[in-house]
């Protein structure tokens, strides 16, 4: 079932970089393509890392992985910058599992 | 509150007893359960947006440079120089047992270490090696991130379960039961209460 293999999804500046470091790379280029690389991935994949703007599309299906141990899908930068979608994924676990976001008003 | 819908026995009352004993003690657990989860998600959530905020600096910064190191070549011949790698990505992956959540645990396997650089040198620009070499110490980060990440949505998750079967126990479970056998005693008691008079009249009327 899994295959202990590190995926990729995004547009196509930000995840060549990772291709030569092995890591297995998918460029989606519109919302219905990264559904169903995301959806196909995560039977074969331990970890998914996909690219903010890729994540906001497709939140609904990413969704549905969270409960589960396999696969981790993750949010990261893309090359044109943070968008801060998963710092708010933190901040709302911290809101799920105590009721008030403690961690990031005291700053 | 409302009361179960049971017949006012004896026997019924010692059950309900019996479910309250039961209920009271579970809750107790639930909540050591829920005050022991949450402490544990406190130290992997401060670790997790410790990890995340250096990470989406330097992430972007790695992707920038590669981006401008891949300016100076035509496209095609950084495609050409990273289509095929020199070495693949393999994980260790297993479950640890936090409170119950069956989390995961990543590791990138120490496999043969390959030259990192799948192109000749001769092709490309300096700058490419440099981001590459920077983006491939942030994988091992990455990783680390990604297991983090995924216990705390996991015991985000199973905090809020808890939270619920708590509740309902406390405050909606404990007090039914409660009330119920109030309402049991006090129905036994009348009836003792009955019985009692019964036989007095009856030996007020065997009297005359």
């Amino acid at each position: 079932m899994l295959n202990n293999k590190v995926a990729v999804i995004g547009d196509k500046d930000s995840v060549l970089a990772f291709k030569a470091l092995g890591v297995d790379v998918f460029d989606a280029r519109n919302t219905f393509e990264a559904q169903e690389t995301l959806k196909k991935l995560a039977r074969e994949y331990a970890v998914i890392f996909i690219t903010e703007d890729i994540v906001e599309m497709i939140a609904d299906i990413v969704a549905r992985y969270k409960t589960r141990a396999y696969p981790a899908v993750i949010p990261i930068p893309s090359a044109k910058g943070t968008t801060g979608l998963g710092m708010k994924g933190i901040s709302k676990d911290v809101e799920k599992a105590l009721g008030a976001d403690i961690l990031f008003n005291n700053k | 509150m409302a009361i179960l819908n049971v017949n006012p026995t004896r026997m019924e009352l010692r059950g309900l007893k019996n479910r309250l004993a039961t209920a009271v003690r579970g809750h107790k657990l639930l909540k050591d359960k829920s005050d022991e989860t949450i402490r544990q998600f406190m130290s992997y959530i401060r670790e997790n947006k410790r990890l995340r905020e250096e990470l989406e600096n330097e992430v972007t910064l790695s992707l920038r440079s590669f981006l401008l190191a891949s300016a100076v070549n035509s496209p095609e011949v950084i495609e050409e120089a990273v289509a095929i790698p020199s070495r693949s990505v393999r994980l260790k992956c297993g479950t640890k047992n936090i409170m119950s959540v069956c989390a995961p645990s990543i590791e990138i396997e120490e496999g043969e270490q390959t030259d990192l650089y799948p192109y000749s040198f001769a092709t490309v620009s300096g700058e490419l090696d440099e981001s590459l070499k920077h983006l491939s110490e942030l994988l091992v980060k990455l990783v680390r991130l990604a297991e983090i990440e995924k216990t705390c949505n996991m015991l985000a998750d199973e905090i809020e379960k808890n939270r619920r079967r708590v509740n309902a126990l406390e405050y909606v479970m404990i007090p039914e039961l409660e009330e119920t056998i109030k309402y049991i005693k006090m129905k036994l008691d009348e009836n003792e209460r009955g019985n009692t008079i019964r036989l007095m009249k009856i030996k007020d009327i065997l009297k005359k």
